[in-house]
């Protein structure tokens, strides 16, 4: 590893990665969100804003919380958690939705449109809307909806029109696809709040910097509460945003090494998987270039995964660019293996991880296996499981069937 | 450099004939139904064909679109027979054939590798929904040594630089895309298409314009001949087509022919 500021890199291009790859329709609201955010991230009143809301609504800094009894579980290691699921909403969606809910709000829109998987972004979504006073509709797959149908009545609660897409896979990939057509229509009162580093530049760079006070709290919090940096720092990919958000402040650490975990649905000795930067071949998806999941003709192939958070056969660009670089490292977590570990950590620290999180727990036993005694892995608890109890005691047989 | 589509436009622009650029997708719902379809629709009077290739993402375009192309994936369209059907359309009719696909396809084909074949299969060129000039360094290069048409995209969000980059980098005609939205039929076409055209006119005059998006009956392509060189037309084909098969569709073409000064 010869370059020293991976932290650094703004896009659009990460590499060969990233890009715009969208329809010329979409390229005037894409300049002018791009031009907002660097006027915005040099202008005092916003970030005190941010930095305020993040403080007294989202209820940051997350705590770091040492697994001890967990850990037990994967051997001679040390595993801390940074809790991103206390973070109001539940998830780390929240960090990302209030930078771009007060960008919508500067741009002068009046709208937001989103997508989501698990429901966990549409809820941010829905949550900063009803903060902010402004409409949301939000995109998500038919069968998404059925399997987090929790998270459906939670964002219609709050006041946002929710509507199941029913084309293509009915999944995460076709809630992109019609949040796109949707903002190519109303582009000039509607923002894209869109939930993760993928997309048309500058979704990738930008979604990743309102996220990355993940790894710069988890940074200083390892050193100030534990004497140093961590070994491995560990989190799931779907698309990739609380990855980028734990990785990014840790990027130019040379001994840390980045573990991301995908999923690998039936088994990554199957075709019924999400895990495309173990899988996948460099294309275009959803407006960036990135590795992803398609056939010999560049079709997209349908995702599978247990966890509609991580069902996605995409990836964002600089994950893919630190993949190449050999920078983070990417492995498959079974449905199996993480709904193992989501019971473990229940069971063992009185925390309730969402099953996308429990790819990344999963992801730490078995590494605990492999590192060095004594070694110290930090984990992005991304989120909680409340969204997923209906899945999971269906899962483990914990309620009668319906 | 030479480009059939501009010549046909320009042929009709000349003799004051309005033009019809119209859209079915290669492989709906087979491939040997695509290729009697496209030939009906330029034997009914279509100007330019439109050839879409069936895409797992569309996001260009409406449900109509949308649902056609999604069941050619599913009776198996495979891409190399895109240029089966170019091949079998253009050895049927003289109509210029522009192929209109999303990036991923041709990239994963090998940018220069489809050019070839799509050349050699007797097609004009590309339109490209998703891919901007900014993306396009390798397609202009092959496009260029092979002597394709290539049509990009002007909207009306467009900055007059873009506009300019645009209209400039077009061969055969620049898209002109009526409304903000994506494809199927409206009742009202959008005047913001007229400023479109009057930019791309005011930065190339010498390119042809091409008024799509939300194009359905004869008096709106009427219409926009008016002010641009031609008027693409896609869903309702698509719509005729599922209805009523090819000679539904046929007639569909010539109602529209018959509202243009042909």
């Amino acid at each position: 590893m010869t370059e020293t500021n991976l932290r650094a890199q703004e896009g659009p291009y990460f590499g060969e990665f990233g890009g715009r790859f969208v329809p010329e329709s979409l390229i005037a609201a894409l300049d002018q969100l791009e031009a907002t955010y660097k006027e915005a991230k040099a202008d005092p009143s916003f970030v005190k804003e941010l930095t305020e809301l993040q403080r007294s609504y989202t209820g940051r800094p997350s705590l770091l919380t040492e697994a001890k009894r967990f850990a037990m579980l994967a051997g001679d290691v040390r595993i801390i958690l940074k809790r991103e699921d206390l973070n109001h909403t539940g998830s780390h969606k929240i960090n990302n939705v209030l930078g771009q809910a007060l960008l919508a709000k500067r741009m002068g829109k009046t709208r937001i449109i989103a997508e989501t998987g698990a429901g966990q972004h549409g809820v941010a979504s829905a949550t900063a809307a009803a903060l902010f006073g402004l409409e949301c509709v939000v995109y998500m797959g038919e069968i998404d909806t059925e399997r987090q149908a929790l998270n459906v009545a939670r964002m219609k609660l709050m006041g946002a029109e929710v509507v199941p897409v029913k084309t293509g896979s009915r999944t995460l990939k076709d809630a992109i696809n019609e949040a796109l057509r949707d903002w190519v229509a109303n582009v000039e009162n509607t923002h894209y709040l869109l939930g993760t580093v993928a997309g048309p530049h500058p979704f990738p760079t930008m979604v990743r910097d309102f996220h990355s006070v993940i790894g710069t709290e988890a940074r200083q919090q390892m050193i100030d509460e534990f004497g140093g940096l961590p070994d491995v720092v560990a989190a799931c990919v779907g698309g990739g945003s609380n990855a980028i958000g734990i990785f990014h402040a840790f990027l130019d650490d040379a001994d840390v090494r980045l573990l991301g975990f995908e999923a690998a649905g039936d088994g990554m000795d199957t075709d019924r998987h999400a895990a495309t930067l173990n899988f996948g071949k460099p294309g275009v998806l959803h407006g960036a270039k990135s590795y992803m999941l398609q056939d010999e003709d560049g079709q997209t192939v349908e995702s599978h995964s247990i966890s509609a958070g991580l069902d996605y056969p995409g990836v964002g660009p600089e994950h893919s660019w630190l993949k190449d670089l050999g920078r983070a490292e990417y492995r498959g977590i079974s449905d199996a293996e993480a709904m193992e570990a989501l019971r473990l950590l229940s069971q063992t620290e009185g925390i309730i991880p969402a099953i996308e999180t429990a790819h990344a727990l999963a992801g730490a036993l078995k590494l605990g296996k492999e590192l060095e005694p004594g070694s110290t892995i930090l984990v992005n608890l991304s989120g909680r499981g409340d969204k997923d109890m209906e899945t999971a005691a269906r899962y483990f047989g914990l309620i009668g069937d319906k | 450099m030479i480009s059939k589509t501009s010549d046909v436009l320009k042929a009709n622009s000349a003799a004051s004939r309005d033009s019809l650029i119209g859209y079915f997708p290669a492989g709906y719902p087979t491939l040997d139904e695509s290729v009697e379809a496209a030939v009906a629709m330029c034997e009914a009077g279509v100007d330019v064909l439109e050839l879409g290739v069936p895409y797992s993402d569309p996001v260009m375009d409406g449900l109509v679109i949308q649902e056609a192309t999604q069941e050619a994936l599913d009776n198996g369209f495979k891409l190399r027979q895109v240029f089966e059907a170019v091949k079998r359309i253009t050895d049927r009719v003289d109509t210029p054939v522009l192929v209109m696909t999303y990036w991923n396809p041709v990239m994963q084909y090998g940018v220069e590798k489809f050019a070839r074949d799509l050349k050699a299969a007797g097609g004009s060129g590309l339109i490209t929904p998703d891919l901007i000039p900014d993306e396009a360094t390798e397609w202009l290069a092959v496009s260029d040594e092979l002597g394709l048409d290539r049509v990009f995209l002007a909207t009306p969000t467009s900055t007059p630089a873009r506009v300019k980059r645009a209209a400039e980098l077009s061969r055969g005609f620049v898209y002109a895309v009526s409304t903000m939205g994506i494809t199927g039929a409206r009742d009202e076409v959008d005047q913001m298409a007229r400023g479109v055209v009057a930019s791309v006119r005011k930065e190339a005059p010498e390119q042809n314009t091409a008024v799509g998006i939300g194009i359905s009956t004869s008096d709106q392509a009427a219409q926009v001949n008016e002010y641009s060189d031609g008027a693409i037309v896609g869903s309702v084909f698509v719509k005729a087509y599922k209805s009523g098969g090819v000679s539904e569709l046929s007639a569909k073409v010539t109602e529209i022919v018959t509202g243009l000064n042909k």
